[in-house]
């Protein structure tokens, strides 16, 4: 069973229509990569998956268990869309860390407050704190931050901090980590830290879905990729095969020229 | 004569304080609410909102005083007993009015990202507001707000047109007599009031400079 389907999902801004009907599948374990051109609905598909935007047809399953349907007429209340959330992990374009807290701060910040619905919180919530620190302590040492615990996030660089993100999604444990154009905010020389964090993920078999404009290293990391244009899935299949042989025309013409770069 | 002058004058310096504190006190929150309304979705509200600030920032807190002091006596046969309450009315409305834009200014500068941030992570609303947000409000209101609460010393001087004793007006009786200078002296009083306010937003501020953004 995969671990999510997308089902005949749709959006529109305004009048404009976004996503015209998106349907894929994810098992678990699977690095999916999604490619396409700006304005092409990657951004906004993620956003749908991670319940930051509402899409206004179409249904996930995440575990074969419907998490969403815009055609129940009953709409979600914000404790469900908040305990969806929880399955699904983000990480932004712009990191979006939290700028008061240092970066032990802000990886075990969401788990300590989901603690305190945790039964016997009150009682133990020393051992339960101490314990967080220490799992956020090992999550950012994976991201080789460790020498940074206590720094705050505009002490650092730009792929230090998408670091510091990358480790506070993991914290809490997604079933799905998302990343979002995670290194088109950075400079050249700084996307290799973020890019080599999360070949080191994919080693470990967490699923995840990237969308990215780096071609090389969603042909690496990816077993399938995903070609998005105008709003639909153009083109899927693995790396090797929609890299190398790809079957539409529009593909073709997105490849040569992000290629020629 | 100088021993005299200055107890009189410390107190009008105290209903001076009074009337500073109070007025902080009640429109600090009020003001919240009214930031509120100014941002809510239901557009009517919005619209009362925006129409309120405009009118109280429309028109000299003077002519409010002098409204809220009157006007109920002129309009209903039923004279405002207390001149403080009367006074502290027109305060609160005004100041609620101006910290209102502030808020409202603090909170909208907040980049969608940091509520986006909070929600993926599983945050309810209220733990967004209070443990993600709230913070970087205050960083960023905490100049304006230092500033209109500076203003807000100065302004307490107006009491004295409804013949509430404060400091102008301690001085002023002395004026009467023959005195001009201790109405110069009041100055050192603001001076120092303001100072000390001073000291304090700029040490706030230095507090919340451990970080940028």
């Amino acid at each position: 069973m995969p671990i999510l389907e997308v089902q005949e999902l749709e959006k529109c801004y305004g009048k404009t229509p976004v996503l015209k009907g998106i349907n894929f599948s994810l098992n678990k374990g699977e690095v999916l990569s999604i490619i396409g051109s700006s304005g092409s609905g990657k951004t906004t598909l993620l956003r749908c998956i991670n319940f930051l935007e509402t899409a206004e047809k179409g249904r996930i399953l995440v575990n074969g268990k419907t998490i969403f349907d815009a055609d129940v007429e009953k709409p979600h209340t914000l404790e469900e869309k908040r305990q969806n959330q929880l399955m699904m992990g983000l990480v932004f374009q712009s990191f979006n860390l939290f700028p008061q807290y240092n970066v032990l701060e802000n990886v075990s910040l969401a788990v300590k407050l989901l603690a305190k619905s945790r039964p016997g919180f009150k009682q133990n919530k020393k051992q339960i704190y101490a314990q967080i620190e220490e799992d956020a302590r090992a999550i950012i040492d994976r991201v080789g931050l460790s020498d940074k615990l206590e720094n705050y996030p505009c002490e650092l660089s730009g792929g230090q901090q998408q670091r510091v993100a990358i480790a506070r999604a993991l914290a809490l444990n997604p079933q799905i980590l998302c990343f979002d154009e995670p290194t088109s905010a950075l400079d050249p020389e700084l996307t290799g830290e973020v890019l080599s964090v999360i070949r080191d993920l994919a080693k470990e078999h967490i699923t995840m879905i990237i969308v990215t404009h780096e071609m090389s290293f969603a042909h690496d990391v990816s077993d399938r990729v995903i070609f998005m244009d105008d709003g639909i899935i153009a083109e899927e299949g693995a790396p090797d095969i929609l890299f190398k042989a790809p079957k539409t025309e529009r593909l073709r013409a997105f490849l040569s020229t992000v290629l020629s770069r | 004569m100088f021993i005299r002058v200055t107890l009189s004058l410390l107190e009008g310096f105290s209903t001076t304080c009074l009337i500073f504190v109070l007025t902080l006190v009640m429109s600090l929150p009020l003001g919240l609410i009214i930031s509120f309304g100014s941002m809510s979705r239901f557009t009517p509200l919005r619209w009362l909102t925006k129409v309120f600030v405009w009118i109280i920032r429309g028109t000299p807190l003077m002519l409010q005083i002098i409204t809220v002091f009157y006007v109920p006596g002129l309009l209903f046969d039923t004279p405002v007993k207390s001149r403080m309450t009367a006074l502290l009315i027109a305060f609160v409305i005004n100041y609620a009015a101006y910290f209102s834009e502030i808020y409202r200014g603090g909170i909208e500068s907040i980049p969608k990202g940091q509520y986006e941030a909070g929600q993926v992570l599983g945050m309810t609303k209220t733990q967004i507001f209070f443990k993600v947000v709230l913070l970087q409000i205050i960083k960023r209101i905490l100049p304006p707000m230092s500033n209109e609460i500076i203003t807000l010393v100065k302004d307490t001087s107006l009491a004295r047109i409804i013949a509430v004793g404060e400091l102008i007006r301690a001085a002023q009786d002395y004026v009467t007599i023959g005195y001009i200078w201790p109405l110069f002296y009041t100055g050192v009083f603001y001076l120092i009031f303001c100072g000390v306010l001073t000291l304090i937003f700029g040490y706030l501020e230095k507090k919340l400079d451990y970080y940028k953004g």
